[in-house]
């Protein structure tokens, strides 16, 4: 038996993402923000991005959620910076659930709700850009 | 201050006292005998045996140590009383179970299960704190009433219920008592006579007895059916070979508790409400579920909502810190609903979402309870940090549900208008038919006027019990305008 303190509830990677969240906070003069919540356990995500040249600059989160959803959209900011509006728009939350080395079945709508907050934030700048055109 | 191991979750499960591991260590080895046994192997353990019934019987004052049955848990022991009881009775008591609607779930789930093989079940409905009131349940029986569940003290919110008040009227009545004392049992004096109760569980393990053993006590006058069958063990009503090693422990638990009761609830209440003190003075915006702690509460838990956070990171970060604590939140259980305790004191949906169960045993010190509020404090700052709903509370976009500011839509508005429909649904209970609409609203009725109040409200309040939530409170005036004429 290990000692007590050695066992967590997650992996290795999704604790060290929930612990040491990667891009928490909000992006200043957003270009596209994106919040949404699940219907079913309650939970809200929030990204703001930061997008020039048709790329993501700077991606951050906040989250009101269980650990698996601060990690989830820890990972997810982490994942998208840098990729192009086309990439991020195919962005899938299975990519979340891979490089967190797997969730709980239980807990995979975090992810999902980490891919639609993203989604919802690439709208939001997309909106705002025809609203200006 | 240092890092510290600190465990606040005495109310899921104790550590076994060295005087009970003791007293079972002989019988894995030395009497490993079976009770039914004739030779003296049997008779060694049988006397062990005889003297845990003892031990046990005279913690909860029961009439005789024959009056008790040993399980294999709380679980077992609540399925039994239920489901025993009801197999035993239906015919000649009637097939109507009164069960409060905050029982534990191994309550709730036999009391369910009876319902798919003819029974009929009314919840009371409990206020704010978790009180259940006893006209409530008064209310709520009927003539075809056999059985009502009310437990001694809420697993989850610590309410202490009025079970001597409630057995007053179940024995005006005629009808058997069970009392689930889960929550109770070696954290407050227990006398079966006194309280007038006719079943009553309980599982050592949550007063420092081992795993493995609950307790059925079950005076003659209320008869249950077995439903373990095989040998005739334990007066044939559970058979299988006893867990003895677990029973002995249990029995000297039972015995210890007793014997250290008034000093360790004096130790627990005074970290209770030091730890109680302790946050409220260092946390903002947390809100108590049940009672303050005092004669209403059982002395050894707090639960305690954190708002704009939820409960699952609050719980991860403290274990981080060496805290063990529970959550009663949709994010902790596995089927993503909030506790249905939470629910029926009809918490605000993003306060259950915030929940927190810390419970306290005699081994905590002054030190752990502030090493906790210290590390709670912080924790919650770093959450409320990442939450989007504090910088949205402090914009104004969203008010505050524990101290309103005025300002802003609530969190439960907020949540459903950006997932597009409300978080936690409530599951709609299927209606009930306008015939039995009709027959309940009668009963309720001729019930009202035996008691001398036959107004229309006191019909409405009688009628909504036995309803439970099945009929929409239009609909039952409709019925007892037409009825009552």
């Amino acid at each position: 038996m290990k000692e007590t303190k050695e066992y967590t509830l997650y992996n290795d990677t999704v604790m060290d993402h929930f612990l040491n969240p990667r891009n928490m906070g909000d992006v200043q003069e957003a270009d596209g923000v994106g919040e949404v919540g699940a219907a079913a356990c309650g939970d809200i995500m929030k990204i703001s991005l930061k997008i020039r040249d048709g790329k993501i600059e700077d991606a951050r989160f906040k989250t009101f959620g269980c650990g698996s959803a601060i990690a989830s959209s820890s990972m997810a900011t982490e994942l998208i910076k840098g990729r192009t509006l086309e990439e991020a728009k195919n962005f899938s939350n299975q990519e979340v659930v891979d490089a967190l080395g797997g969730l709980p079945p239980v807990k995979i709508h975090c992810s999902v709700l980490a891919e639609e907050a993203l989604k919802a934030a690439i709208e939001d700048y997309e909106a705002k850009q025809s609203a200006s055109a | 201050m240092d890092k510290r191991s600190v465990y606040l979750d005495h109310q899921t499960t104790t550590p076994v006292l060295e005087e009970a591991l003791q007293a079972m260590i002989p019988y894995f080895r030395e009497a490993y005998g079976s009770p039914s046994s004739l030779h003296r192997y049997g008779l060694q353990v049988r006397e062990g045996l005889s003297e845990a019934r003892k031990q046990i019987a005279a913690m909860i004052n029961a009439e005789s140590e024959e009056d008790l049955i040993f399980t294999s848990g709380g679980t077992e022991s609540a399925n039994l009383a239920i489901k025993g009881f009801a197999d035993a009775n239906m015919r000649t008591k009637g097939n109507h179970i009164v069960v409060s609607a905050i029982e534990h779930p191994s309550v709730m789930n036999s009391v369910e299960y009876l319902t798919k093989h003819g029974f009929e079940v009314t919840q009371v409905p409990v206020d704010d704190i978790g009180r259940i009131h006893p006209e409530d349940v008064r209310a709520a029986i009927t003539p075809k009433t056999a059985l009502v569940a009310i437990h001694l003290v809420n697993h989850d919110i610590g309410t202490i219920q009025p079970v001597k008040e409630i057995a007053k009227i179940t024995a005006e009545k005629g009808i058997a008592l069970y009392a689930d004392a889960l929550a109770a049992a070696g954290w407050m004096p227990i006398d079966v006579r006194d309280l007038g109760v006719q079943l009553l569980s309980f599982s050592p393990h949550r007063f420092y007895g081992p795993k493995g053993i609950g307790v059925l006590y079950r005076s003659r006058k209320a008869r249950v059916t077995s439903h373990i069958h095989g040998g005739v063990q334990e007066g044939g009503r559970r058979a299988g070979t006893e867990n003895v090693p677990a029973i002995i422990g249990a029995g000297v638990a039972a015995e210890v508790a007793v014997r250290d009761m008034e000093k360790n609830v004096a130790h627990v209440a005074m970290l209770q409400k030091r730890l109680y003190d302790g946050l409220w003075k260092h946390v903002d915006f947390i809100k108590l579920n049940g009672p303050v702690p005092g004669p209403l509460r059982i002395c050894n838990t707090l639960n305690l909502s954190t708002e704009f956070i939820e409960g699952e990171g609050q719980l991860l970060l403290l274990d981080h810190q060496g805290i063990a604590v529970a959550s009663g939140s949709s994010c902790v259980s596995k089927s993503l609903k909030v506790s249905h305790v939470l629910s029926a004191i009809k918490l605000d949906h993003a306060l259950a979402q915030g929940n927190i169960i810390m419970s306290l045993g005699k081994d905590n010190t002054v030190e752990d309870v502030d090493y906790v509020v210290e590390t709670f404090s912080k924790i919650v700052h770093k959450l409320r940090n990442m939450s989007p709903m504090w910088k949205e509370f402090e914009e104004g976009v969203i008010d505050s549900v524990i101290n309103p500011t005025g300002r802003g839509k609530s969190f439960t508005q907020h949540a459903a208008d950006i997932s597009g429909k409300p978080a936690h649904e409530a599951e709609k209970a299927s209606p009930l038919s306008a015939e039995r609409t009709e027959e309940l609203v009668r009963e309720a009725i001729s019930e009202a006027k035996a008691t001398g109040d036959s107004t229309p409200d006191a019909v409405l309040k009688r009628a909504s019990i036995k309803a439970g939530g099945r009929v929409d409170s239009p609909t039952l005036v409709e019925v007892i305008k037409r009825l009552l004429g």
